[in-house]
């Protein structure tokens, strides 16, 4: 299954890379591959922008502007003004995302 | 239930309930409280703990990897209730079999659900299970918002001190709490290298028998039909707590209202039909879309849910005598309203889904929001013009 086609933000700087492989590791989307000892991003509308590889990067060879996909949140978050996060915790919001 | 009763005071006075009595005398002079696991005294003890192990950093609870009744009616109970902060797990390291200074270490969320797929995955195995404070929330929700994070493990690390109970200086971390984890940064400040697990907690002893290896389907996220369903609740729960009430009761008024008062035949005839179109508009975007999302097309949920909406409207129209005479206003009314409610609902399936980002759920909303207000105002005024109608004012 895929989400809606270019739009996620994911942003890679090839010369940082150092071919590591960390970010195949965490992707949970096989977003990555490695080639000639570089990462290649096989598929960008895979990436849900959980920022895992980014974070993950010790070499700053990776950006996404990391966020939670999920409408409830975002509605709030447009309502609040605030970051939207994933509110579960049930003490604040009814919001009920995850 | 004696699990519940211990795990809501546990989590607000953690630190004081750690350090018991019967566990003063075991703990070393100056060590922090919060430090091991759990007090083993008799009162407080989860059903699920066994035993405890002596260690250098302090005695560490031994936990169960067979799962329940009582487990099993907290998930349940966890799935479908919007408070799922109570089904916490005291915070701290626990053993699994009998561990020693060179087993795995396993990270895990303090979250119910997640602790005990963990352990029951752990069948078998001699390892350690550090459960750091994710305020009773799952390993990917936590991940996403900090708690499951970066700083929430060294610091763990270095309280339950860690550096004695091991040899070694690897940790295993689910793969979807990458996310708040940065690998480097956790070396750096602990010394521990950080291993990124597979997803599932199913596949963690091939894992470990591998030697700390996944395969590319132990990387990959997936969706399945299960999944999807056990989901559900969460989208229906709220719809039907925070929507459907407010929408009976005012679909009854509009049809009970008449000029010489309210009344109760004419309500409950002319309105029950749309009682029952709001039920279907739920079912058909929280239910029906979620399990068919894969094969409804469109990759936009609100679409989606549209889509599905409409079918539905259409079929119970066309296969029901309830709404055999319909008014025509009423009839456009049902075909713009119900749809749109459908696909509300759907695009909060969002939260809940495995591959939707932020910027993908943002488009839709810019779109859809002002979609569904027009749609809003435009289903009151067919409304009224019905119900200036009905009363021979047009
Ligand atoms: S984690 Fe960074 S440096 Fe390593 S392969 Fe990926 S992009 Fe390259
Ligand atoms: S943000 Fe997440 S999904 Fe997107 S490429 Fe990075 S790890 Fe993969």
């Amino acid at each position: 299954m895929k989400y809606l086609s270019n739009v996620a933000s994911l942003e890679f700087f090839p010369d940082r890379c150092v071919g590591c492989g960390i970010c195949l590791e965490v992707c949970p989307h096989e977003v990555f591959a490695l080639e000639n000892k570089k990462a290649v991003i096989l598929d960008r509308d895979r990436c849900m922008e959980c920022g895992a590889c980014a974070g993950n990067c010790a070499f700053g060879a990776l950006n996404v502007d990391k966020g939670v996909g999920c409408a409830a949140a975002i509605i709030n978050s447009l309502i609040s003004g605030g970051e939207p996060s994933c509110d579960c915790s049930g003490e604040s919001k009814k919001s009920d995302c995850c | 239930m004696a699990e519940l009763k211990f795990m809501k005071p546990a989590l607000k006075e953690k630190t004081t309930a750690c350090c018991g009595p019967a566990q003063g005398a075991l703990q070393e002079p100056g060590e922090m409280s919060g430090n091991t696991s759990l007090p083993p005294g008799k009162q407080g003890r989860p059903a699920w703990v066994t035993g405890t192990l002596t260690t250098e950093a302090g005695p560490i609870s031994i936990v169960s990897t067979d799962l329940t009744m009582s487990d099993f009616w907290e998930h349940v109970k966890c799935r479908t209730s919007a408070f799922r902060n109570n089904y916490a797990v005291n915070p701290g390291l626990y053993a699994v079999g009998e561990p020693d200074k060179n087993s795995a270490v396993l990270i895990s969320a303090n979250y119910k659900l997640s602790f005990d797929a963990l352990r029951e995955a752990l069948k078998g195995l001699h390892v350690w299970v550090l459960v750091l404070d994710t305020k009773g929330i799952n390993v990917w929700c936590a991940a996403g918002k900090g708690t499951f994070g970066t700083d929430e493990l060294i610091r763990s690390i270095f309280s339950t001190r860690l550096d004695s109970v091991v040899n070694h200086r690897k940790i295993i971390v689910p793969q979807l709490g990458a996310p708040g984890i940065s690998a480097h940064q956790v070396r750096k400040s602990s010394g521990f290298t950080v291993c990124y697990g597979p997803v599932k907690a199913k596949d963690i002893s091939r894992y470990i028998s591998a030697g700390y290896k996944a395969t590319k389907e132990m990387r990959t996220i997936t969706f399945p039909l299960i999944d999807r369903l056990i989901l559900t609740p969460m989208e229906i729960n709220p719809a039907m707590k925070q929507y459907y009430p407010a929408y009976s009761l005012a679909m009854l008024a509009i049809f009970g209202l008449q000029p010489a008062g309210i009344y109760f035949r004419e309500a409950l005839v002319d309105g029950l039909p749309f009682l029952l179109l709001g039920l279907i508009s739920v079912l058909a975007g929280g239910l029906i879309t979620p399990a068919l999302l894969p094969y409804i097309p469109f990759r936009s949920f609100a679409i989606k849910g549209w889509l599905t909406g409409t079918l539905l409207v259409i079929f119970s129209l066309k296969f029901t005598a309830l709404f055999s005479q319909m008014n025509t206003v009423l009839l456009i009314f049902t075909y713009l309203f119900f749809p749109l409610a459908s696909s509300y609902i759907a695009l909060q399936f969002t939260g809940a889904t495995t591959f939707t980002g932020m910027s993908g759920v943002r488009k839709e909303l810019k779109i859809a929001i002002p979609l569904y207000i027009a749609g809003i105002v435009v289903s009151l005024v067919l409304l009224l013009v019905f119900k200036l109608g009905a009363w021979g004012l047009l």
